[in-house]
């Protein structure tokens, strides 16, 4: 395991250069987050990721941003294991029927000021499981939401491009 | 092959016409009863248990002679003999055709709503909907009585970047003494979306039912449309689809070792495994457009062929995962301390494995050697040299060993597919013959076999279409090998088992 460490201290990083922020996100966020909410906020972020109906694919990417080559926490942003401790929900499905209650749940229990970010074409507005009777469709049809980022699943270069959105809104 | 028993008992029923590959035969109560002694007794397996309006269907796998074949019972009444009370794996299938069809298993011995929260705006949603005249009672867990016990509720929302479910955990001290599992939070209507549904819509429907075995369920898809209408496609088409599946695969159990040492709290081998896992991921997208290959196998075919570049720089990723693969494997196998946590942990009985059917590395990993691309053989595996692994200590480490087999399997079936990768067309418009047709298809996904029954209209709609999970015979086990294990290993036999919670609620 030393061998390990200390190989990879000698090796470059597979980290990819950041990308600029979403022009899109950008221009959705200015209308939207209140000035002195950015400024309380700082330039760190604690997200917490809900599922509220997705169908794991928008979890895949999410999870990536974890990984060396997007490296997530380099940017000051963290995924955190309670709303309790988070600024931001990100929020990935069509919203089910059966899990409309604990998404409410979670953003009460989400200290103010807080962020919402809807991932993925369900969370726009239900995608290709739009109009079921087990769906509410959109995340914004339950709790207000911040930033959208579109994409079946969005890829981790453009979940990337709307959370640095977030941090260059402040 | 012997003789298949089951064959003889299916052919007292009266067989349906174009229902392909297997046959479907409708059967007396009488029979139906027989069937579920027979699944009790272990000589055939369930492979999925659904309904519609007036019908119940219940697909079963004779492993002696192979045999598969499909059983109905008319419900005119409403009701059908309880396979549940005979079989416990049938009883989640059965209150959930109960919330969803309204059919009603008699003699049940758990009659409790599965996917119904009590919140729709209807009930039964494929059978006759109706708008709730009066709320679902309160959901009771099951008791566990004694000295000391205190109780854990988690989730619905859990505390991982993971999709949501409840779990009720009895625990002794640090020592859990029962687990219950409540799933139905992610349930979509998907089955309700497919009645009716374009084979477009469907297929990119039945795609997302699990968003992580999305080429498996779009190939499962895909071959039970390509069986309802007799369509043939290209030899090529079988092998891109091949190759699809195993870079899905690959992708999955390179995550799912990582995730399971993290949960051990060795973060350096998901640090290492995920990069790995991301290798695959963009070597898909810059093949076939889409990191997850989302909508690319479609009935008929694929929907983009591989250019003749995109080979090597296949061969290139197998040639490097390899290299890399190699030491991490090394430095698990070397790190007792890791090895402490995963050696023993949460065991399966093999026994209650071949009871419920259970499939995927969880199966093999405890004794099962059941694998669909080897068991029903569908192109190309027929002409791959290859064999299911097995392990029999289905602990934890046995999950992981598993999985690292299935790595090089992988690998090495990706090598085999790119050496002998047939030229011509991919793709083929599916028959439209303007007759009504039945199909059926098992495609091992990375969790396991994944079933696929539909029915297609004269007009090539989509009549009634069941996409059944492997979770549904997987969760039910991890309520077992989570007995007597402590609290703090829980997340250590979740991720080892990685059941999927969308797909199994549908």
């Amino acid at each position: 395991m030393r061998t390990w460490l200390f190989r990879n201290v000698l090796r470059s990083p597979l980290t990819m250069p950041a990308p600029k922020p979403s022009a899109a996100a950008l221009a959705e966020l200015a209308t939207r987050v209140d000035q002195t909410a950015r400024q309380r906020l700082g330039r760190s972020l604690a997200i917490r990721q809900v599922d509220a109906g997705s169908c794991n694919g928008c979890e895949l990417e999410i999870h990536a941003l974890n990984n060396a080559f997007y490296d997530l926490e380099r940017f000051g942003l963290h995924f955190v294991a309670s709303p309790r401790h988070a600024d931001v929900l990100l929020v990935t499905g069509p919203v089910t029927v059966n899990m409309k209650e604990a998404l409410e749940r979670t953003y009460a229990a989400t200290p103010d000021p807080k962020w919402v970010v809807a991932v993925g074409d369900c969370g726009r507005d239900g995608g290709v499981f739009a109009g079921s009777y087990a769906c509410v469709g959109g995340v914004a049809e339950v709790i207000p939401v911040d930033l959208h980022i579109p994409g079946c699943p969005p890829s981790p270069m453009q979940l990337l491009e709307g959370l640095l959105a977030l941090l260059q809104a402040q | 092959m012997s003789v298949s028993v089951l064959q003889t008992v299916l052919e007292n029923g009266q067989a349906v016409a174009a229902h392909r590959p297997w046959p479907r035969v409708i059967v007396t109560a009488e029979t139906w009863t027989v069937l579920g002694s027979g699944l009790a007794g272990g000589a055939w397996t369930l492979l999925g248990l659904w309904g519609e309006v007036g019908w119940v269907h219940l697909a079963l796998h004779e492993s002696t002679s192979g045999f598969i074949g499909v059983a109905s019972l008319a419900c005119p009444e409403g009701r059908f003999p309880a396979l549940g009370r005979l079989h416990p794996p049938a009883q989640r299938l059965e209150r959930a055709i109960s919330d969803l069809v309204g059919l009603q298993p008699v003699a049940a011995p758990d009659t409790r709503p599965w996917l119904d929260h009590g919140r729709w705006p209807l009930r039964h949603p494929l059978g006759n909907a109706r708008a709730p005249t009066q709320p679902l009672p309160p959901y009771r867990f099951l008791p566990a009585e004694g000295e000391s016990l205190h109780q854990i509720p988690v989730g619905p929302v859990h505390a991982g970047i993971i999709e949501p479910g409840h779990f009720r955990f009895t625990a002794n001290g640090e020592t859990v003494v029962r687990l219950e599992e409540r799933l139905g939070y992610v349930h979509k209507g998907i089955e309700h979306l497919l009645s009716g549904a374009s084979l477009e819509q469907a297929a990119r429907l039945v795609g997302r039912v699990s968003g992580d075995s999305t080429v498996a369920y779009a190939l499962a898809f895909a071959r039970a449309v390509e069986a309802a209408t007799a369509t043939e496609i290209p030899t090529r088409a079988h092998w891109l689809r091949a190759l699809m599946a195993e870079l899905e695969r690959l992708a999955h159990h390179c995550g799912d070792i990582g995730a399971i040492c993290n949960d051990a709290a060795f973060a350096l081998m998901l640090a290492h495994c995920a990069v790995l896992r991301e290798q695959v991921l963009r070597a898909s997208a810059a093949c076939f457009g889409h990191r997850l290959l989302m909508d690319v196998v479609v009935p008929g075919g694929v929907a983009r062929d591989l250019a003749a570049s995109d080979v090597d720089l296949l061969r290139a990723l197998v040639t490097d995962l390899r290299r890399q693969f190699a030491p991490l494997v090394e430095l698990y196998d070397n790190t007792a301390s890791l090895q402490d946590r995963t050696v023993g942990t949460g065991f399966v009985r093999p026994v209650l494995i071949q009871q419920f059917g259970c499939g995927g590395p969880i199966g093999r990993a405890g004794g099962r050697a059941f694998d669909a691309r080897f068991t029903s053989a569908y192109p190309p595996y027929e002409q791959l040299g290859f064999a299911p692994l097995t392990r029999t200590d289905s602990d934890v480490n046995a999950r992981v060993w598993l999985r690292i087999g299935e790595v090089g399997q992988s690998l090495a079936l990706i090598e085999q597919i790119l050496d002998q990768l047939p030229i011509g067309p991919v793709r083929v418009d599916v028959s439209r013959s303007g007759q009504a047709g039945e199909g059926m298809a098992l495609i091992e996904g990375f969790r396991g076999d994944i079933l696929v029954w539909l029915r297609l209209n004269a007009d090539g709609t989509v009549a009634r279409c069941h996409p059944r999970d492997p979770s549904w015979f997987q969760w039910p086990l991890l309520e077992a090998a989570i007995e007597g294990n402590i609290v703090a290993d829980f997340p250590l036999c979740n991720k080892s088992f990685n059941g999927s919670y969308s797909g199994h609620d549908l």
